[in-house]
């Protein structure tokens, strides 16, 4: 199948799903649905590297977004591990409760 | 012989390190012995390689030692060099000699003293910077003990601090001869501006190359360094420190402010005579000050009650006429002055302050009396010492002395009939209250009684300045006695001869007239203080008499003076600026960033969207600025 | 074949969207599921079949359902809901916006500032990715290794239930607050 793609369009696909899940990040006071965002914005990166890799018919691209998958995958373990703890602890899931670490 | 030259300033200083260190945990005894052992080995020394220095006298009548180099910036270096010629020599001879008797004087007088090692401490360290300033050879070491000499008298003057008047008198002490040695180091900037070397040696033989005679650089230059030698010497006007110097221990007053601090002045002046000879404006300054010195502080000797301030007021009257010396040219007789006052001063002061002792500290002459027959061995060593004051003739070493400076006031190329009417006046002056003093406090009925009499080692030292005292004027006769110049012969490699006027008027009618002034003034002492003391109660209470003699006794009001000229403004601003301006924009610094950081440290607030919001706005200015650019 | 690639854009576009406006967690985790779905779906289709693998095993398969296993544990239901409800106003909605969209803005620019580049994509075969992966990238993968053990130590560590101890001069104050919680109660 000859298909043409133009590669700004894909790339800019990626940069407003990463600007959706800034928005995601910023809005939500859910400790949970800001991990949830995270991962739409590593996700919309992970698209980008696909999609110059694809442009210059390289395995790099791939390998990247391979890499990131797995950075991904640690780093939702080690962050839900948290969040279960400070749910254990403050028995809510609010971010605003965080906020000794000032001054 | 030379290669022991060091040792002369470099004893002293051991002895200052020994007993600063370590002086605490010695027993008194052995602090006597370091403190007073380091002088004696001293004046060893000094006999010993004067001795050597006399004998052969080397090439160019000096020897030299340099022991190392100071530092070097560029073209000028400053090495510690250590030069002996005559002058020095002789310097170093009062110094050691005289040092030695009043530091064994010392172990004695200050035993009961709680602070004796700090005592000799600051004596030996005194002793040492002395050294260092009369066997420097050039500008900035002699500097060096010129400070060091400021210190230890602060120090000493201070000695028994807990008292405030002592640290009073110490501080004025020291501000007011700062303010000469501030007027000296410009002095010696523009020496050195205009010399290229700080040598004294080389200034002194290059000295017409370098300065035109009579131009205005070389007069601001010798004032600058005359007023160095004034506030050191107690010359008008930086002499009221003097006086009040005298709250310190009376060996103190006998070493420091008779003997040698004093005459530092006389010193720097004599050694750079070549600057001062090429300035006649210079030259008067320096006679008319010594003049009105001796004249004012005479006539306020006169009226004191205190003997040792009596004695202090002697003492800047007698500097007095060393500077008059100086200025009409006579530097030989000015030098030779010196000795002889320092024998007979440090003599008189020794002998005040073992009387003030024995009368538990019974300061005031006139509460004294009738102790001729109780202290006997005081009484004669003060009495020759007395004696050489008033310029006794013939039987006493200040006559000659003194004798010859009044012949050079007037028959120097540089003198005046003026003058030596002043010095005569001072002459008659001197000798009445000289009997003032002695007859208050020997004669008559005894008003306090005498406690403990001097042992040993205060009569000795007594006994052998009261026996150089007599006989230290015979090495230096006039004219017409014998001609017997052993002195000015000795100083001749290194002071130049006076020069003379054109017609000199006879020797013999000089002498007469100085013999008849002082008799005169024995006489007045004699018959107002002990024939006929009620006369002065008339006198007493004339008014007119009675405010004159109110305003010589303040010192002729310059205490006054310089406290509303100086010291009220001074204070005044120092209230305005109680805050201290300057200092705020030191601590203002601190304080702004102490602002900053209450701001700064806002930012950081603990919550994470917070963060968030800053990373997405940096993100945005990150782009914003690869887009523009 | 574009307009596969369009409708799986526009999918993408629209999960997305629902996922950061859902009250409820697990409404919002499904949504995600389908964005990723997409975006397997616009893997393949430039040519990235094994990334496209990846994407729903690994990311689809078992990230979420990580996620969706934590939020079962938690117990995230009809409160959870509630609490977005009243933290989601529309007014919060509006500077997150504007900025993201300024952001957006400037990418756009930067973007179309370089010339059209349209390419047909090949296929890149998981056989290429293998021997880049195992040759020029081989540190790479080991120091994945090492992060993924890292965080497996970690999480389990975190993740322990471990007894409050609190020390004895705490110990006071927390039953002084124990028995306030109970009077007041009462």
């Amino acid at each position: 199948m000859k298909t043409t793609v133009s590669a700004e369009v894909v790339v800019l696909l990626a940069g407003l799903l990463f600007a959706l899940g800034i928005v995601g990040v910023i809005i939500r006071k859910n400790i949970i649905f800001m991990l949830l965002s995270v991962e739409i914005m590593l996700n919309a990166s992970g698209l980008a590297f696909v999609a110059a890799g694809s442009r210059w018919g390289q395995p790099d691209g791939q390998v990247m977004f391979v890499f990131i998958l797995a950075m991904a995958a640690a780093e939702v373990s080690i962050g839900l591990a948290l969040i279960l703890q400070i749910y254990h602890q403050h028995k809510s899931l609010d971010i605003d409760n965080l906020k000794e670490m000032n001054g | 012989m030379d290669k022991y030259l060091w040792l002369i300033p470099a004893l002293p200083l051991g002895g200052f390190l020994i007993l600063a260190l370590a002086g605490k945990q010695l027993s008194r005894s052995s602090v006597a012995i370091v403190g007073a052992g380091s002088i004696c080995l001293s004046a060893l020394v000094t006999f010993v390689v004067g001795g050597a220095f006399l004998a052969g006298m080397p090439a160019n009548a000096v020897y030299t030692q340099t022991l190392w180099t100071w530092f070097e910036v560029g073209a000028f270096s400053a090495k510690i060099t250590l030069s002996l010629d005559v002058l020095s020599l002789l310097f170093i001879f009062v110094i050691t000699f005289i040092g030695a008797l009043i530091h064994i004087y010392s172990t004695a007088f200050m035993e009961a003293d709680r602070d004796y090692a700090r005592f000799f401490a600051s004596m030996n360290l005194f002793v040492f910077s002395m050294l260092v300033l009369v066997l420097a050879d050039n500008l900035l070491l002699m500097y060096l003990g010129w400070e060091g000499v400021g210190l230890c008298s602060y120090l000493l003057i201070g000695f028994w601090y807990e008292q405030q008047a002592n640290g009073n008198a110490a501080r004025k002490a020291f501000t007011v001869t700062r303010i000469g040695d501030a007027a000296m180091a410009i002095g010696l900037f523009m020496v050195f501006q205009q010399a290229g070397t700080l040598v004294m040696s080389d200034i002194g033989a290059n000295a017409s190359t370098i300065w035109q005679p009579n131009s205005t650089v070389v007069t601001v230059t010798a004032l600058l360094l005359l007023a160095g030698g004034l506030g050191k010497s107690a010359q008008l006007p930086l002499q009221t420190w003097l006086p009040d110097a005298m709250a310190g221990p009376s060996p103190v007053s006998a070493l420091i402010h008779a003997a040698t601090m004093v005459t530092a002045g006389v010193y720097l002046v004599a050694r750079m005579h070549a600057i001062f000879a090429l300035s006649e404006t210079a030259r008067l300054v320096i006679a008319v000050i010594g003049a009105a010195t001796l004249l004012l502080a005479g006539l306020t000797a006169l009226t004191q009650y205190d003997i040792k301030r009596v004695l202090a007021y002697s003492t800047i009257s007698q500097i007095g006429y060393m500077f008059l010396a100086l200025g009409v040219g006579a530097w030989t007789a000015a030098i030779f002055h010196f000795m002889v006052h320092a024998f007979f001063k440090a003599l008189l002061f020794l002998a005040a302050g073992t009387i003030i002792e024995s009368l538990h500290h019974e300061h005031n002459m006139f509460k004294m009396g009738g102790l001729k027959d109780k202290m006997p061995v005081v009484f004669w060593t003060f009495l020759a010492g007395a004696l050489s004051l008033a310029a006794v003739p013939l039987i006493s070493a200040g006559f000659y002395s003194k004798d010859q400076i009044l012949w050079y006031s007037w028959t120097a190329n540089g003198g005046s009939p003026v003058l030596w009417m002043v010095a005569l006046s001072g002459a008659l002056i001197t000798a009445a209250y000289t009997t003032r003093m002695m007859i208050l406090t020997f004669w008559g009925e005894a008003h306090t009684p005498v406690g403990h009499l001097p042992g040993r080692r205060i009569t000795m030292p007594l006994i052998v300045l009261a026996v150089f005292s007599i006989f230290a004027g015979f090495v230096e006769l006039p004219h017409n006695f014998g001609h017997f110049t052993l002195f000015s012969d000795l100083l001749h490699p290194v002071l130049p001869e006076t020069v003379m006027r054109a017609e000199i008027p006879s020797e013999w009618l000089f002498q007469l007239l100085a013999a008849l002034a002082t008799l005169g003034g024995v006489f007045l002492g004699y018959h107002y203080y002990y024939q006929q003391p009620a006369r002065l109660e008339s006198l007493r209470r004339n008014a007119m008499l009675a405010s004159l003699h109110r305003f010589w006794f303040l010192g002729w009001g310059f205490d006054a003076l310089y406290d509303r000229l100086l010291v009220k403004p001074f204070i005044f601003i120092s209230k305005i600026n109680k805050s201290d301006v300057t200092d705020r924009l030191y601590t203002g610094i601190a304080a702004a960033t102490g602002e900053m950081y209450k701001l700064l440290s806002r930012t950081q607030s603990g919550s994470l969207r917070w963060y968030i919001m800053g990373l997405v706005v940096g993100a945005i200015l990150i782009l914003g600025i690869q887009i523009m650019l | 074949m574009e307009i596969a690639f369009y409708i799986a854009g526009t999918v993408a576009l629209v999960a997305t969207l629902m996922v950061i406006t859902r009250h409820n967690p697990v409404h919002a985790l499904l949504y995600l599921n389908v964005s990723l779905l997409a975006h397997a779906m616009l893997f393949y289709l430039l040519g990235a079949s094994f990334a496209a693998l990846l994407e729903i095993i690994i990311y689809a398969g078992a990230i979420m359902v990580l996620f969706i296993f934590v939020v079962m544990l938690l117990n995230l239901g009809k409160e959870t809901a509630e609490q977005e409800r009243k933290w989601l106003k529309p007014k919060v909605w509006m500077g997150p916006t504007v900025l993201a969209a300024v952001l957006f803005a400037e990418f756009l620019a930067l973007v179309l500032s370089s010339g059209q580049d349209v390419y047909s994509p090949a296929v890149v075969s998981p056989r290429e990715l293998a021997v880049a992966l195992y040759h020029e990238y081989l540190i790479g993968v080991e120091l994945a290794a090492m992060l993924l053990m890292a965080a497996v130590v970690g999480a389990a560590h975190i993740g322990r239930h471990k007894k409050l101890v609190l020390h004895r001069f705490l110990q006071e104050e927390k039953e002084k607050e124990e028995e306030k919680h109970e009077e007041a109660v009462l």
